[in-house]
């Protein structure tokens, strides 16, 4: 077990390196001469190449990798070539906004869809699994930015109720703070909620059609022990691995859903800096989402591992 | 066995589904040859003035007929998405066979690298390469293609793994079958509904990740738009025309659920 | 039939009919009734719907089945009208099930001790110390090593006769008086069955339980049934005491039933002429076979299946190879057909050496040696109609097109007793015993010198797969053909082959003229496998099961394994 563990954790911080070098590859090399893209139409060529000296173009680009990632890992992501300002102090708040809506809404999310699944696995094949998959089916397939926006036609424009914008500023109270992340949150949850519920249905379905589900069924086992023991226990690992995997889709939403309600979030910033093609910005912002993302996947196959009944330790017979 | 499930009834899913992509896909089409205004011409002084006869579905943020606009989109938006997927099927599909039937040295290269590409959220890698690149429908067709080329080659080299070990391909390889019979003769066959179904599930995929690319004002560059930038562009008007911004979505909505219905009802054939 | 001692009735089954929601009847009003301390078995070919009606016994109808009509009681309640908790409560407590495949029916991610006693525990019928104490006395009672420590294993840490053993447990933790099995020895080797078997037939008669077994095998059911019911397509042919069913049956299609195991019997060896040597011309010759998976080191590979195997094969002889699963049988048919690559040892077809890999041989070569594999569902790709799969065998191999392949095709599919216009069907679209006859006709129509048969039979039900074995025979007869017949069946082998091998753990323990080593077996493992065969008599279990223990000791001295 330590030794899968160990063995993953290298593979993905060698994964990590590759995304380094991609990245760093994407946003110095391919777009030309960066001092020109950050001078704009002030480029002459005495400020170009004023600038690439102060930036340290005029070195090699291995050179310039290792300072950059050198730097990256210590928390030192450069300077903005917007505001000037290093890239460290833009990101710590944003990142921590990011986190909570984030974090939110995989808090309700991941339980609300799992139960969700669980039922209607338990309900296998009647009119409620039905309607059921039927709307969860659309709910996932559609648009966060279609949620959002009848969210905000509705509780902010016709009824008043929540603003359209979330405004949060480090002074924000708790009541404030909540009313500002109800309707990001909401947006977000229903969709990661139907991706989520839809696949643990779809992988419970898969496993109902075992035989040592017909097995469990003539032992007398009653239906809702047969999916919450028997099928759930063999759908621990790819279920968590579909909990992993939809942060994927959190990734896109949050990306959305930060514009729609202007939320000063991590996913905000890097699309204005890509915008005003602020590089070092949003070098650091593709870095983190893509270092979470990475984890997560590798928490996911640890836990896939965990379930899995090979890795458990003997028990004396009088513990069955 | 087979014959007897020929009998089979439509399921209403599946004609709901096919409906309504039958129907956009005619709107697509129509948007060449008419539309009822000019979708870059102002037609009201008022941005977002609402709906009238004749401006079915009201005004733009800048006077312009949503209508026209939304089925102008429509082609951009399936044109898109359509071009993205199919790049990413050619991609996925060849390299995908390829790495099963050669397996050793290529396979495992080719795998490799699409590990990577799969460890990437898609929206990241579309927004460094944007930024990078600047924003143009070729460039978001080519990130869409290679981002989604990923999942294509992981199914497509599934299936041509599971093929391979059926004893009629082994036996035709002992025959001394050359390649194109064995790909053409033996696995297409069993390879196009798969694919063709994953096809759909992609190009709904792609309709999103190409929409939100343009709702966060990264994709289609005004003053042409897809259905994803003109839910941006209306944004602001929900209080007086939400038509302008929420058709669009609506739009997008529909043709990502019909997609998955499809997808879904098919299966669902396949199974019973 | 009116069943007046309903006292004495555990199990009766009236004028029951089950058709599928598409229509096709499955159950055809059938009738039976299981007394107390009886065994009945139902015996039938697949798709008679024995499977269906055993699980009806237990209220449960699979997806997508209804019943039409009839009822089914046990022990008095009407099991397709009571409510599921009254279900849940008989199911393991008045009637348990025993399932096929054991390694499927037993959940991977549960302690297999937690398996045995959940119902028990759900039924509150014992508490936790009693059920576990129950558990343990069982699993010392079936024979399960280290009966105190072992339910704490999880399935993927058996064998697969333990996994056998442990269902029987599990059938019987709550002493129910019905025990439904399904096949329960069909899925383990001859000689894992000798034993189960035993068991079964044990726990049976010193638990006074009734029983309803379900099985294919009529030689398997002989040892165990008071009274045997023969169902077809959903209908009870006959149904009476097994000596009646075996010694005077009253329907043709248990007449038929009969011949086939008689057929298959060890028996035949006696009645088979002596085949004239014809020793001197030797079709193929296999020396120092090692092959096996993984990376090759020094001639063996990781995980070696083949150990320097020998194999002499004369022109127009019938070889069989015997072995059970993991002997290497498989393996060995590969290499000779050039699928697998050997690491070791030689190949000689009519004294040109042929190459590891089917890509260096010539074609010539790779025409002259054709197989037919065991799993016609995979042999025969669904998707090409049976004239493509003929055809394209035709062109690739002689050039044939048009009338001149059509006409061949008509030939072939003759040779293996099909009609004509099956040549428009798809694989799909014929049955299993069809399937396997197309497989050999594909084989044939390259027009090969030597066929190897990979298990061709043993996902057929008995009468066919005899239509099969004889079909083999005839071509070999007419065509000249030599053949290498593999098989885990030594009944099949009996009634065919010229010359056995035996193999067990890829080693080659004993060779020779099949009636030498069929009937004077020398190698205590050879004696094991005869002694498994399944006999169409009363009474051979025992002998068997004495058989066994008396060689169990010798043969586990000559593991090659231990050393």
């Amino acid at each position: 077990m330590a030794h899968f563990i160990a063995w993953r954790l290298l593979a993905t911080l060698l994964l990590l390196f590759i995304v380094s070098l991609l990245v760093f590859w994407a946003c110095e090399i391919l777009p030309g001469d960066v001092a020109q893209v950050a001078l704009g139409q002030y480029a002459t060529p005495e400020n170009v190449k004023a600038l690439r000296i102060e930036m340290g173009l005029n070195q090699p680009p291995l050179q310039r990798y290792l300072q950059w990632l050198v730097g990256a890992v210590q928390g030192d992501w450069g300077r903005s070539l917007v505001t000037k300002s290093p890239v460290s102090g833009l990101l710590s708040e944003r990142v921590a906004n990011t986190a909570l809506l984030a974090g939110i809404t995989t808090l309700i999310a991941v339980p609300l869809a799992i139960a969700l699944g669980v039922v209607m696995a338990m309900w296998n094949g009647r009119a409620l699994d039905r309607g059921a998959s039927i709307v969860i089916l659309a709910l996932s397939a559609t648009p966060e930015f279609l949620l959002a926006t009848l969210l905000v036609l509705l509780f902010a424009v016709n009824l008043g109720w929540l603003p359209a914008v979330a405004y949060l500023s480090t002074g924000s109270g708790l009541g404030q703070t909540a009313r500002a992340l109800l309707l990001p949150t909401a947006s977000l949850v229903v969709v990661v909620t139907a991706q989520i519920a839809r696949m643990t249905r779809a992988i419970l379905g898969n496993i109902l059609t075992q035989a040592y589900i017909e097995m469990a069924i003539l032992k007398g086992v009653p239906g809702r022990r047969v999916v919450a023991r028997h099928a759930l226990r063999n759908a621990v690992g790819p279920i968590a691995n579909v909990v992993a995997l939809n942060t994927a889709y959190l990734v896109s939403g949050i990306v959305v859903v930060e514009t729609i309600f202007a939320y000063p979030g991590l996913a905000r910033l890097m699309i204005d800096s890509v915008q005003s093609r602020d590089l070092p910005v949003v070098q650091a912002c593709a870095m983190i989402f893509c270092a979470t993302y990475v984890l997560l996947i590798l928490l996911a196959d640890v836990m896939a591992r965990v379930f899995d009944p090979r890795s458990l330790p003997q028990r004396p017979m009088d513990a069955i | 066995m087979s014959r007897v499930a020929s009998r089979r009834r439509l399921s209403p899913t599946l004609v709901f589904s096919a409906a309504i992509l039958i129907a956009f896909a005619l709107i697509a089409v129509v948007s060449l040859f008419a539309l009822p205004q000019d979708p870059f011409d102002f037609v009201s002084d008022e941005p977002f003035s609402p709906p009238v006869a004749g401006i079915w579905l009201g005004a733009d943020y800048l006077g312009r007929d949503v209508l026209s606009r939304l089925m102008d989109g429509t082609r951009i938006t399936l044109f898109m998405a359509l071009s993205a997927t199919l790049l990413a099927h050619l991609i996925g599909d060849t390299l995908g066979l390829l790495a099963a039937t050669r397996g050793g040295f290529v396979d495992a290269v080719l795998s490799r690298i699409v590990d990577v590409v799969l460890a990437l959220p898609k929206i990241i890698v579309g927004l460094v390469v944007v930024a990078a690149l600047g924003s143009s429908v070729s460039v978001i067709i080519g990130i869409a293609a290679v981002v989604y080329s990923a999942g294509v080659f992981r199914i497509a080299r599934a299936l041509g793994n599971d093929l391979k070990e059926m004893d009629y391909i082994k036996l035709a390889r002992s025959r001394g079958e050359g390649m194109a019979w064995i790909l053409f003769g033996e696995m297409l066959p069993h390879v196009v509904k798969p694919l063709a179904t994953d096809f759909a599930i992609r190009a709904s995929f792609a309709i999103l990740f190409m929409s939100s690319l343009s709702f966060v004002g990264l994709g289609v560059q005004p003053p042409m738009a897809d259905w994803g930038g003109m839910a941006r562009e209306n944004l602001g008007g929900l209080s007086t025309n939400p038509l302008a911004a929420v058709g669009p979505a609506i739009a997008i909505a529909l043709v990502s659920i019909a997609l998955n219905m499809l997808v879904d009802a098919l299966d669902g054939d396949a199974r019973h | 039939m009116s069943g007046t001692g309903a006292d004495d009735t555990i199990l009766a089954v009236d004028h029951l009919s089950i058709a599928s929601m598409a229509g096709t009847t499955v159950l055809d009003a059938v009738s039976l009734q299981v007394r107390r301390g009886e065994v009945l078995a139902l015996i039938g070919a697949s798709g008679s719907g024995k499977t269906t009606l055993a699980l009806a016994a237990l209220g449960h109808l699979r997806p997508g089945l209804v019943t039409t009509g009839g009822s089914v009681r046990l022990d008095g309640t009407d099991m397709l009208k009571a409510p599921q908790a009254v279900l849940n409560r008989m199911r393991g407590q008045t009637a348990s099930y025993i399932a096929q495949s054991a390694a499927a029916a037993f959940n991977p991610r549960i302690r297999l001790g937690d398996q045995v006693i959940e119902s028990a525990l759900l039924h509150r019928s014992q508490t936790p110390d009693q059920a576990r104490a129950r558990a343990r006395e069982l699993f010392s009672y079936i024979s399960l090593p280290t009966p105190d420590r072992i339910g704490t294993r999880f399935p993927y840490q058996v064998s697969g006769g333990q996994l056998q053993r442990f269902m029987i447990a599990m059938g019987m933790q709550e002493e129910p008086l019905l025990l439904v099995c399904d096949e329960p020895t069909s899925a383990l080797d001859v000689t894992t069955q000798v034993e189960v078997m035993r068991l079964l037939k044990q726990v049976i008669a010193d638990n006074q339980t009734a029983a309803l077994f379900v099985s294919h095998d009529l030689a398997v059911v002989a040892q165990i049934a008071t009274r045997i019911a023969v169902m077809r397509a959903g209908r009870i042919v006959e149904i009476g005491e097994t000596r009646q069913i075996i010694e005077s049956p009253r329907e043709d299609y248990t007449r038929e039933l009969i011949a086939a195991c008689q057929h298959l019997s060890l028996g035949a060896l006696a009645q088979k002429p002596p085949r004239a040597a014809q020793g001197a011309a030797k079709a193929l010759t296999v020396a120092g076979l090692t092959a096996g998976y993984g990376k090759v080191a020094g001639g063996v590979p990781q995980i070696p299946t083949l150990h320097g195997v020998d194999l002499q094969v004369g022109k127009g002889e019938i070889v069989a190879v015997i072995g059970e699963s993991g002997s290497g049988k498989t393996t060995l048919a590969r290499v000779i057909a050039g699928l697998h690559a050997p690491a070791l040892g030689t190949v000689t077809l009519n004294g040109e050496m042929l190459a590891g890999l089917d890509a260096q041989r010539t074609a010539a070569q790779r025409r002259r040696v054709q197989l037919a594999v065991q799993m016609a569902d995979t042999a025969l790709n669904p998707k090409h109609r049976l004239r493509r799969i003929l055809g394209r065998v035709l062109f690739f191999f002689h050039g044939l097109k048009g009338a001149a392949a059509e006409a061949r095709m008509r030939e072939l599919l003759a040779m293996v007793s099909l009609p004509a216009h099956y040549l428009d069907r798809y694989p799909t679209e014929i049955s299993g015993g069809e399937k396997q006859r197309v497989n050999l006709a594909r084989a044939l129509a390259a027009e090969p010198e030597i066929l190897i048969c990979d298990e061709i039979t043993s996902a057929l039900d008995t009468i066919v797969a005899g239509q099969i074995v004889a079909l083999v025979k005839r071509l070999r007869d007419e065509l000249g053909l030599t053949i290498i017949f593999i098989s885990h069946d030594l009944a099949t082998v009996a009634s065919i082959a010229d010359r056995v091998t035996v193999l067990r753990h890829g080693r080659v323990v004993e060779a020779g003229e099949s009636a030498a080593v069929l009937s004077a077996p020398t190698d205590p493992y050879t004696r094991l496998l005869v002694a498994s065969v399944p006999e169409l008599r009363q009474g051979w279990l025992e002998d068997a099961a004495a058989m066994r223990a008396a060689l169990a000791t010798q043969l586990e001295a000559s593991r090659p394994d231990a050393a």
